[in-house]
């Protein structure tokens, strides 16, 4: 059963993936990004990350492509409807993207990575949250300075100038 | 379960996909759609090196970064698309390609 789960998973992620970057409409593009996100949302889950899977609904599929799809709601003209979404650069960029995975597969099968055992944590939130306030706390303190500096940029730029 | 390799192959194909994307692509938005799978695979690759790794939290904390950035790049791309869509009309990349108007 979990096996069955996870390939499901494996190939939604996969397909929508595609579905993304082929499709020609813009809007079917964002509605096959959602279920990429939660296919990546259902790996974390076999990587044993509960929180990450819950950030990443909340972050990316609550929030970015919420996003998204407002930015492609103000900005696409109904009556003017263009087929052709990509650009001449269709058979470089396959080559280039499968040139991409050839390399990546041939490092990742021939590196020994190292691995050790692991038993399944109950919850992984307390850690991270130890580990964000006292190893990591730099990092976090920047990140949120930033985040308030994207939020401030964000609304200057967007808002209409009188 | 999966060893791996698997994780690291799902990573692979989503980041192919997203560099072609973002190579072909004429439309912002979609381009910074392309953006987003290559942030995930970055993403998958971080959790599963925690996972096999002997449950390291430190690849959660990274991953967990990593979505703060994206969220905060989706914002700021969005204003500039949106920008440049209202003073040259068109949002697609090689069309909008003067520096000023």
């Amino acid at each position: 059963m979990a096996e069955i789960s996870f390939w499901f998973v494996i190939s939604m992620t996969v397909l929508s993936a595609t579905a993304v970057v082929l499709s020609n409409q813009l809007i079917y593009s964002a509605m096959a990004l959602l279920f990429t996100l939660f296919g990546v949302a259902g790996i974390y889950v076999f990587l044993w990350a509960d929180f990450m899977a819950g950030v990443q609904l909340l972050v990316y599929i609550g929030g970015i492509l919420v996003l998204i799809i407002f930015g492609i709601m103000l900005t696409n003209r109904i009556s003017s409807v263009r087929l052709s979404q990509t650009n001449v650069q269709q058979g470089v960029g396959g080559a280039v993207a499968i040139w991409l995975f050839i390399l990546i597969s041939m490092v990742v099968s021939k590196t020994p990575w190292f691995t050790a055992d692991a038993v399944e944590p109950t919850g992984t939130v307390a850690e991270v949250g130890t580990l964000l306030l006292t190893k990591y706390l730099l990092p976090f303190e920047a990140i949120s300075l930033l985040l308030l500096g994207a939020l401030i940029g964000a609304a200057l730029l967007s808002r209409k100038e009188n | 379960m999966h060893d791996l390799n698997t994780y690291l192959f799902v990573a692979a194909i989503l980041f192919s996909l997203g560099v072609f994307g973002v190579m072909t692509r004429r439309n912002g938005i979609a381009v910074l759609m392309g953006v987003e799978l290559i942030l995930n695979a970055a993403n998958i690759n971080f959790v599963a090196f925690s996972r096999f790794g002997g449950m390291n939290m430190d690849g959660h904390v990274f991953a967990l970064l990593v979505i703060v950035l994206a969220a905060a790049e989706a914002a700021v791309a969005l204003a500039i698309v949106i920008n440049i869509y209202n003073n040259m009309n068109t949002i697609n990349v090689d069309e909008a390609s003067a520096l000023k108007e």
